[in-house]
């Protein structure tokens, strides 16, 4: 167990310095670019043509004539003591930004993920029980949308009713719970489709044990098999599931907090991205990565706790 | 040659000519009804779109600001846009452009899948082993934000987009690919091949190639449909495609500005990609049926 998780950790830390280095080499693709961006971002009037004197002084003040390796090393020692420089265009800290815009992104995601669980399991469970039945089929044709159809999409037309229409909920901001709602169902609708997908087929799998029908034949109500014995064993792959779907989260919710104008990590990136704010990106991707790769350490290690077949070497 | 082969049934060793294609999921694929209709559907979606040209009396980028924001009508069954653009010309014109872009994605993706992937399995070693660590790697973060990243980096434009996309759906392949190597190398006729002196290029080629590829194709038409989403998200952003191309991402960044007086311009292009998908789901559905009947589990991409 011990030596498992000790190569776990290794690779996580090789893919999360691998994902850095390739984001800190590619945005530096062009060379010089870098300079300009910052003098464009700080001293010079718009439309103002940057000095090559400018330039160099700029150039020395970030030490950006070192070959990039070498500014990568920079960058990644510093990031080991927790310094992720200074983002170009808003002139802060990077890593005080990222704690500043980090919980809003945690309160979407654990709010989507609450009610794609919320909605995904029970949902599941009844298409189990009731397996090629009308209600089974509606709600796989609505599970196939669900997967199928864009997020973005949903976002829009939640707005287009409850907003715009309706005049229900804000349009988009950040603040109580009216703001969460539309940003929140917007997310979770892949989610919770994809769990009632694994929970339907898990059940399915499992009803047809012997242990179900020896319970059955015990005499036992349903509702306590379908609960107790079925419903725990088939939640297991849907747990893997999950931790896969807090990443496509943390990817679809660059989408969706733009859209609604959530104070996040995603819309951070976004920005940074139109912006080519070299640190800031890397911190964006940095955290983003960081965050999904722990979470699926996480997810197989609680696998080995509430599977007990399951063993790592 | 020839009298190996010969000598090689004679013992009832190996049936058949050389080299054995397995064609069964290939004809299981076209018999299937789900997968059938849906075939038909795109085949019909993709012939409207590249017929576009002949089927829409307006030209999608003809501006004409007089007749802009119109709701649909007889002249302009969608409605037009912002700029007076025709709605369903436009939706046409996109689907080709989504359809067109998808395809270089997964064909770039493929590629660098199969080459990749092909290699790690046959050579194994010490190319296996970086080869694998780097699929690994490429697998273990959410795609979106790596394609994203490198749009950021390189500018955006149609050719970006591609590469990005390709990049971040290559590694799945290749995983997939290897594998499938891996197993169909240990065969009889690899071995045999070997034995009668064929190169390493001819046996990759004549052989192993053939027999490996189905499931991995089969997962990359599954994947058209992410695909399609990922690149419609973005270049939803404003990070992909410019906006005066027609595609459905940029139609929907366009139209949600209009969103109080012209809903339908959030309709339509929406509409278009989410039944697009659906047809892609369906497929994908149809072929794992087909070549895993055993298990219903859902795949999660990488976006």
């Amino acid at each position: 167990m011990f030596h498992y998780l000790l190569k776990r950790l290794a690779f996580m830390g090789l893919t999360i310095l691998a994902v850095s280095g390739l984001t800190f080499f590619l945005m530096n693709i062009i060379p010089g670019g870098t300079a300009e961006l910052i003098l464009k971002h700080t001293v010079l009037e718009l439309e103002e043509i940057p000095t090559s004197e400018q330039i160099a002084e700029i150039s020395s003040q970030y030490n950006l004539h070192d070959p990039l390796y070498i500014q990568f090393g920079r960058w990644l020692a510093d990031a080991l003591h927790g310094d992720l420089g200074s983002s170009y265009i808003l002139k802060k800290p990077v890593t005080y930004l990222l704690l500043l815009r980090l919980p809003a992104t945690i309160y979407l995601a654990l709010a989507s993920m609450t009610i794609a669980i919320a909605l995904g399991v029970p949902l599941g469970v009844i298409c189990a029980v009731k397996e090629n039945k009308f209600t089974d089929y509606l709600l796989r044709i609505v599970t196939l949308v669900g997967v199928s159809m864009p997020g973005f999409w949903l976002a829009l037309l939640l707005i287009l009713l409850f907003s715009v229409t309706l005049k229900l909920v804000p349009v988009a901001g950040y603040g109580g719970i009216k703001y969460l709602i539309l940003p929140a169902i917007a997310l979770s609708m892949h989610t919770m489709a994809v769990t009632l997908r694994m929970v339907r087929t898990g059940m399915l799998e499992v009803m047809n044990q012997p242990y179900i029908a020896f319970a059955t034949s015990k005499g036992l109500p349903p509702r306590y098999i379908i609960i107790k014995h079925a419903l725990k064993n088939a939640l297991l792959p849907t747990l893997t599931v999950l931790g896969l779907s807090l990443g496509y989260m943390l990817g679809g919710a660059v989408v969706i907090e733009t859209i609604f104008a959530w104070p996040g990590v995603g819309s951070l990136l976004v920005d940074a991205i139109t912006a080519r704010d070299i640190p800031l990106v890397q911190g964006c991707v940095l955290t983003i990565v960081g965050i999904f790769v722990t979470i699926n350490l996480f997810v197989d290690l609680i696998y080995t706790y509430v599977d007990p077949r399951i063993r790592y070497g | 040659m020839v009298k190996i082969m010969k000598s090689a049934n004679y013992f009832g060793w190996h049936p058949g000519p050389f080299p054995q294609i397995n064609w069964a999921p290939y004809h299981k694929i076209l018999t299937n009804r789900t997968v059938t209709v849906c075939l038909m559907i795109l085949g019909v979606m993709v012939m409207l779109s590249f017929l576009a040209p002949l089927i829409t009396p307006y030209d999608p980028n003809a501006i004409d600001l007089k007749s802009s924001l119109q709701s649909p009508s007889v002249d302009h069954p969608l409605g037009t846009d912002h700029l007076g653009r025709d709605v369903l010309s436009r939706l046409l014109y996109g689907a080709k452009t989504s359809f067109l872009i998808s395809l270089s994605v997964v064909v770039f993706a493929l590629s660098l899948g199969i080459i990749l992937g092909g290699a790690a399995g046959y050579f194994g070693g010490l190319a296996d082993e970086i080869l694998s660590r780097v699929i690994d790697i490429f697998l273990s973060f959410p795609g979106i934000i790596f394609a994203l990243a490198l749009i950021g980096a390189l500018g955006s434009s149609v050719l970006n987009l591609i590469i990005a996309l390709g990049l971040v759906h290559w590694a799945s392949y290749a995983r997939l690919m290897r594998g499938q190597v891996l197993s169909v190398k240990n065969n009889d006729y690899v071995s045999s091949a070997r034995v009668i002196g064929a190169s390493d290029r001819r046996i990759l080629i004549k052989h192993i190639l053939p027999n490996a590829l189905a499931p991995v194709i089969v997962l990359a038409t599954l994947d058209m449909g992410h695909v399609i989403l990922s690149a419609a998200a973005l270049s939803f952003l404003g990070l992909g495609i410019p906006p005066s191309v027609p595609e459905w991402g940029s139609m929907l960044n366009a139209g949600k500005e209009f969103m109080r007086t012209a809903p339908y311009l959030t309709i339509f292009p929406g509409l278009a990609l989410t039944i697009t998908v659906v047809l892609f789901s369906l497929l994908g559905d149809g072929f794992r049926e087909i070549l895993d009947p055993e298990s219903e589990v859902m795949g999660l991409g990488a976006a």
